[in-house]
């Protein structure tokens, strides 16, 4: 009765499916040979992407080749111009830490720019209209007593009480200590700041990174610093300043740069030991979120009490697996359904090599629905009246710290509410439109599987219909 | 890095055992609702899911049931987010490796995240899919929610969802 039990999960799905529809084989043959898209391809945030989505970078990258150049040309210099004298006329430990040192920035600093910082995938189109109706709902009811407002939500978090807001790009309650960055159009987890020199945001997955990369980079710069000096001087002791200016000329250059880095890299890297220590991010620290000017019994409620578990915690903690799967394959069946009349739009089962378990890929109402940009354009979705109407966006805070070297980071904290229309449009949108409404379209391989795209759910009309769109969801009924 | 657990080339009878309980459930029902089971961050940030029972799910399943599935995924998420002498270990080690160590090994959350894929699809097998539900991996929907999926018997609410498919074209 099942066809295809004896072969691999994924062929039986495919079988399955062709022999209840009515669409001719062809079309199926013809759907494998196309190369399926990866997911990186329609993310809809503005990072950029590369190695097949391997790599993951904000869009302005310009300041990241600059650092990598001067942390390359500086190094350069000195291991060919300094470290023979030194390593004849010191010791040839020089050079070898020195090269330690170096690699161990490069690869902190690679590691930092090119990895997801904990960026949350936007919400499906489900799960946006159910957080909708909750929040209707709560406008609607009107009950005695102080009730925060619906974008908002308060959470008590170890005895203080923590808001959390209604993000409208990516359409989720965003969690404790993530933020929105505006420059890449993300919400990233345990938000810290976008650094432009990294290229990329710091967050909860790439803070260890960073800070480690900027912890050794001191020690670089230091090292650097301190041995051309030392270059200088054993050679003026030779023969002369000037001489040995003369004789070695990129060292001026080295020095120059490096006295101007320590300055800045030293001090942010003592900012962070601070924050690391208090489990607090830059975001936190720069609002005050904890301090007790606030409030008298204001204190940070993530802190584990003692520094050193503090530290332990944000740099020998566990690393978390990226949210995005950027290198996941787009279910190819999923935007179909109303282009192509064949049923075999019943997708899901089948992308086995997205991970699914074998229960959940009845379901893929999937991660393509955020490169969902354009819903039929009756999209003003009742979150565009609210949203119009929200109060302007937090200014960017100055960065106020004195002699930091990121002192030009973007501690971009503002909402990007007033923007929320054009964010619908931005994203590539090169999959056929509805995407929303197909991923309610079940995978139910309807017999005779034709699937009426005009009963599929369109999210953009929720407004009103939200239990009639619910319900109308699975018109598999031609049956 | 991409994600390794995948059941491609899986000849598992067992997986095959849960595409005939899932192909009997596809055969006969339809998908009228989903509900989300969001995040409690009462305990922080880290990973926990609210254990609220659902109203949507008062007629398809016991309470003690969810509750235990929501538990035990909670108890799953608490060990890979461990904070202890395992997670240090590894976590120095691979400092000290300049990370490099991560590309032969996996992390204690990757394999964890493993296990509760095989316990969700466990789940799903034998309590979820009889009752016509069906859970979503939270890690597919961003550990934002776990989303349960409803599904009506066809045969029953054939004319519900014939009448309420009009109205939802009409109101198009």
């Amino acid at each position: 009765m099942h066809l295809g039990l004896d072969e691999p999960v994924r062929e039986c799905q495919y079988n399955q499916i062709c022999t209840r529809n009515s669409s001719p084989m062809e079309t199926l043959s013809h759907k494998k040979k196309r190369t399926p898209r990866r997911k990186w391809q329609i993310f809809p945030g503005r990072n950029r992407f590369y190695c097949n989505g391997r790599v993951m970078m904000a869009r302005q990258t310009g300041v990241f080749y600059l650092t990598l150049v001067l942390i390359m040309v500086t190094s350069g210099l000195f291991f060919a111009f300094d470290c023979p004298f030194l390593a004849s006329n010191l010791t040839p430990a020089i050079p070898v830490i020195g090269g330690v040192l170096f690699l161990f920035v490069l690869g902190m600093l690679l590691r930092a720019s090119f990895s997801d910082p904990g960026v949350l995938p936007r919400a499906t189109p489900d799960e946006a209209a159910d957080l909708e109706r909750q929040m209707d709902a709560a406008n609607g009811s009107s009950g005695p007593g102080y009730r925060p407002p619906p974008r908002i939500r308060e959470v008590v978090i170890n005895g203080q009480t923590v808001k959390l807001k209604y993000c409208f790009t990516c359409k989720i309650f965003r969690p404790p200590r993530a933020s929105h960055c505006s420059l890449c159009d993300n919400c990233v987890e345990r938000f810290d700041h976008h650094c432009p020199w990294v290229g990329n945001c710091v967050g909860k997955r790439n803070y260890r990174f960073f800070y480690l990369f900027i912890l050794s980079l001191s020690f670089l710069t230091i090292f650097i610093f301190a041995f051309v000096i030392t270059h200088v001087i054993l050679r003026s002791n030779r023969s002369g300043f000037l001489n040995a200016l003369k004789d070695s000329p990129a060292s001026v250059l080295e020095v120059v740069v490096c006295f101007f880095s320590v300055w800045s890299i030293v001090g942010l890297s003592g900012f962070h030991t601070y924050l690391i220590s208090s489990n607090q991010t830059t975001n936190e620290d720069i609002k005050g979120s904890w301090s007790t000017k606030r409030a008298k019994n204001n204190y940070n409620p993530y802190s584990y009490g003692n520094v050193l578990t503090n530290c332990c915690a944000a740099l020998c903690g566990p690393l978390h697996p990226s949210l995005i799967d950027r290198r996941g394959f787009i279910q190819p069946d999923t935007p179909q359904p109303l282009s192509h009349s064949n049923g075999s739009g019943l997708y899901p089962s089948t992308q086995n090599h997205t991970h699914m378990a074998a229960a959940t890929p009845l379901l893929h109402s999937d991660p393509v629905m955020m490169g969902r940009a354009g819903p039929p354009p009756s999209g003003k979705t009742s979150l565009g009246g609210p949203c119009s109407s929200l109060a302007p966006s937090q200014p960017s805070l100055p960065s106020s710290m004195p002699g930091l070297g990121c002192a030009g980071d973007m501690l971009t904290l503002r909402d990007p509410d007033a923007h929320c229309h054009h964010h619908h449009f931005v994203s590539p949108e090169e999959m056929p439109s509805p995407l929303g409404p197909s991923s309610l379209v079940l995978p139910f391989a309807a017999h005779g599987g034709h699937l009426n795209p005009a009963q599929l759910y369109d999210p953009a009309s929720q407004d009103s219909l939200h239990e009639d769109s619910v319900r109308g969801l699975v018109k598999l009924s031609s049956v | 890095m991409g994600r390794s657990w995948d059941f491609q080339h899986d000849n598992d009878p067992k997986h095959k055992a849960i595409f005939h309980n899932l192909q009997e459930l596809r055969h006969s029902a339809s998908l009228a609702n989903k509900v989300f089971i969001q995040r409690d961050y009462s305990e922080g940030t880290t990973c926990r899911f609210q254990t609220k029972f659902p109203s949507e799910l008062d007629s398809r399943i016991e309470r003690t049931l969810f509750e235990d599935t929501v538990k035990t995924l909670n108890n799953y998420y608490a060990e890979a987010e461990k904070i202890g002498g395992q997670s240090y270990l590894e976590g120095c080690l691979a400092c000290t490796t300049a990370y490099i160590i991560f590309l032969c090994m996996e992390t204690r959350y990757e394999k964890v995240l493993k296990k509760i894929g095989r316990y969700i699809q466990e789940q799903n097998e034998k309590i979820y899919a009889p009752r016509g539900l069906l859970i979503t991996d939270p890690i597919e929907r961003g550990m934002r929610v776990i989303e349960i999926s409803i599904y009506e018997d066809r045969a029953s609410s054939g004319s519900s969802s014939g009448s309420s498919s009009t109205s939802g074209t009409s109101a198009r």
